[in-house]
């Protein structure tokens, strides 16, 4: 964890922390999945300054601090309720994971946090969400998706170029600006925060549909991160993806925790296990549980809970 | 030195008798076999007359195309000289002395040209709107009835309509003006308008089909990213329909060579093209096409040139062949595919 230097003890703010440049080893089986210990739920003091919630591999504090939140948020499609009075914290530094059965929620929960749900017509929202202490209905919508950026079950790289694909979200509009030279070195870097950087460097100019799918999809991770967003969703971005593909992604998510925060929702357990600190399970449209990871998968409080993990984790 | 030949692996063949000492289950005769229901799969009377129907028509279809191409290629090759293409047709009674048709083959590329301009623009307007906003819905249903009453017009149909319009004293600046005031309302500009609308089905076709192959979840990605709809439609959406718009243009160019009720009675029936004065002369004047040309040379026509109506026809054939070809030639450029 390189938060260490940059982090006062005190609890006030963390200054920025420039991510150091990261190599994907892709012949690796067996992917780092947590880094020290995790103390647990956030404590009552959540969403005002960043808080400490355990230590790293080497000692140091690992810090979280509030980044979303929804407060009592409903969303219906019609008279069909899909997510049921959903208060729930999205934080940096951690990945927290949505877990449940199909038609639960969650993927709605997670459309909601971008507002991407309102493009269906019959969608119908009340309570809040809240980014930065604002409501998300305060911000121009654009603005707010690229503070709250998302990739998909299926890699989407546009039918154009790598370079212009990652530099998509910064150009104006249908333009061609700002020039390549002044994009240049935001997308190197997000290219490099993807684990993208080694493979395409020398074709950037080559069509990005032509990569394979679990390159595309760390592509469009590079392309939502280039517009520097503060929280990634991830909507089962693995699905379509071979084991190696996928234990590579969830290698990226787990070294973007500590710029971006994360949610991620994931039908597989085993990797809600493998990459979340927080884990919330969902059933038809109820928040019934979230905790530490541990927690939920070792000794969930609620037997709905229980029932859906008990499964895969005994 | 020896060559090992490999054969198939050593040791016994599977039987394909049951081992009596299997200890698995033998499985059970189906309860049609039980009820002695035997599976005849031979063809029955009809099935085979049906069959060798369908080889038939597909063979004589074959044959029909063939005999058009040859017998154009054969008559075309037989009075095609290249002096045709390059000199313009006189009034002459005499097929030795009546000219080439420069103007026609340069009025069909003209025309084509002008048509596909106000076509395309139009088409994926309406095919974007369709797909992408689309709502109110009845406004949406109204649009699509719209196009297919277009395109189920007989083009005869439409050129009457669009000498009516065309006509009215307002419309002067796209023909020419009689001293009278009366609008002759025919011209390049008149005739390839309406040689849009029979272009514009083909183009809102293919680029609507082209933009619902588009996943969901591509446009999504871009509203993802902070872009709203325009810059989605226009940085991700068009050039992913860019193969369907190509194909709907060049089938649309296709149609609008081959028309001919619309150039006899839009374009002004004049052999030579003839541009009015001004800027926009060319497109305010009148002329020819090839299709009316070979119609008028035909022995039907007034012209009476049998020998040059086979010749243009043959090259308003090679014309539209090359456009099919161009056609595939784009469908089997690789569209982009997510998934």
């Amino acid at each position: 964890m390189e938060l260490t230097e940059d982090h006062p003890q005190d609890g006030s703010a963390p200054a920025a922390v420039v991510p150091p440049l990261r190599r994907i080893v892709v012949e690796s089986e067996t992917v780092p999945i947590r880094v020290g210990d995790y103390a647990g739920p956030p404590d009552p003091n959540y969403g005002r300054d960043p808080w400490q919630v355990g230590t790293g591999t080497e000692g140091e504090p690992v810090w979280v601090e509030e980044r979303m939140r929804t407060e009592d948020l409903s969303i219906a499609y019609g008279d069909n309720r899909a997510v049921k009075d959903v208060s729930i914290e999205v934080n940096s530094g951690e990945v927290l994971a949505l877990i449940g059965p199909s038609g639960c929620g969650k993927t709605t929960l997670l459309r909601s946090l971008n507002r991407l749900v309102e493009l269906t017509p019959a969608a119908k929202r009340t309570g809040r969400i809240i980014l930065d202490n604002q409501s998300v209905d305060d911000f121009d919508v654009t603005q707010l998706r690229s503070r709250v950026g998302m990739l998909f079950q299926q890699p989407n790289p546009f039918p154009m170029s790598i370079f212009d694909n990652v530099a998509y979200g910064l150009r104006e509009r249908g333009s061609k600006k700002p020039r390549r030279k002044i994009l240049e070195p935001v997308v190197v870097d997000a290219l490099e925060r993807a684990g993208l950087w080694d493979e395409v460097s020398s074709n950037l100019n080559h069509p990005a549909l032509a990569l394979s799918g679990g390159q595309q999809q760390r592509l469009c991770i590079a392309r939502s991160l280039a517009v520097s967003p503060e929280v990634l969703l991830l909507d089962e971005p693995c699905s379509a993806l071979d084991p190696i593909s996928t234990s590579i992604i969830e290698e990226t998510i787990v070294e973007l925790k500590s710029e971006v925060a994360i949610v991620i929702v994931t039908h597989n357990l085993q990797q809600a296990a493998r990459i979340a600190d927080r884990v919330a399970f969902m059933y038809l449209g109820d928040l019934v549980e979230q905790g530490a990871a541990g927690q939920v998968f070792g000794a969930p409080r609620e037997e709905r809970t229980q029932d859906y993990v008990g499964g895969g984790f005994g | 030195m020896s060559i090992e030949v490999r054969t198939a692996a050593p040791g016994p063949r599977p039987s394909l008798v049951k081992d009596p000492t299997d200890p698995r289950p033998t499985p059970k005769p189906s309860a049609a076999a039980a009820a002695g229901i035997s599976h005849d799969t031979g063809w029955s009377i009809g099935d085979k007359a049906g069959l060798i129907a369908a080889w038939v028509c597909g063979i004589s279809l074959c044959v029909i195309a063939a005999s058009i191409v040859l017998f154009m290629a054969w008559k075309g090759i037989q009075f095609l000289h290249l002096d045709m293409l390059t000199t313009s047709p006189q009034a002459s009674l005499d097929q030795s002395a009546n000219g080439g048709f420069l103007d026609p083959l340069v009025g069909t590329l003209l025309l084509t040209a002008i048509g596909i301009a106000f076509a395309v623009p139009t088409g994926v307007a309406i095919a974007v709107w369709l797909t992408e906003y689309g709502r109110p819905a009845g406004l949406a249903r109204l649009v699509e009835s719209g196009v297919e009453i277009v395109a189920g017009t007989p083009s005869i149909v439409l050129a009457i309509f669009g000498l009516l319009v065309f006509q009215q004293s307002f419309m002067g600046i796209f023909s020419f003006t009689a001293e009278g005031g009366a609008v002759f309302g025919r011209s390049f500009l008149t005739a390839g308008a309406m040689m849009a609308l029979i272009a514009l089905p083909l183009v809102i076709g293919s680029t609507r089909e082209a933009l619902n192959t588009i996943p969901r979840h591509v446009r999504e990605a871009s509203y993802a990213l902070g872009k709203d709809k325009a810059s989605t439609i226009r940085r991700v959406l068009l050039p992913s329909a860019r193969n369907g718009i190509a194909t709907g243009a060049t089938l649309g160019m296709g149609r609008i060579c081959g028309d001919t009720a619309i150039v006899v009675i839009l374009l002004g029936a004049s052999m030579q093209t003839t541009p009015e004065s001004g800027f926009f002369g060319l497109f305010r004047g009148t002329g020819s096409t090839l299709t009316s040309y070979v119609y008028n040379n035909s022995p039907a026509g007034e012209g009476n040139a049998p020998d040059k109506a086979y010749a243009a026809a043959f090259v308003l054939l090679m014309i539209v062949i090359l456009l099919n070809f161009v056609v595939s030639l784009i469908g089997k450029r690789k569209a982009p595919q997510w998934n």
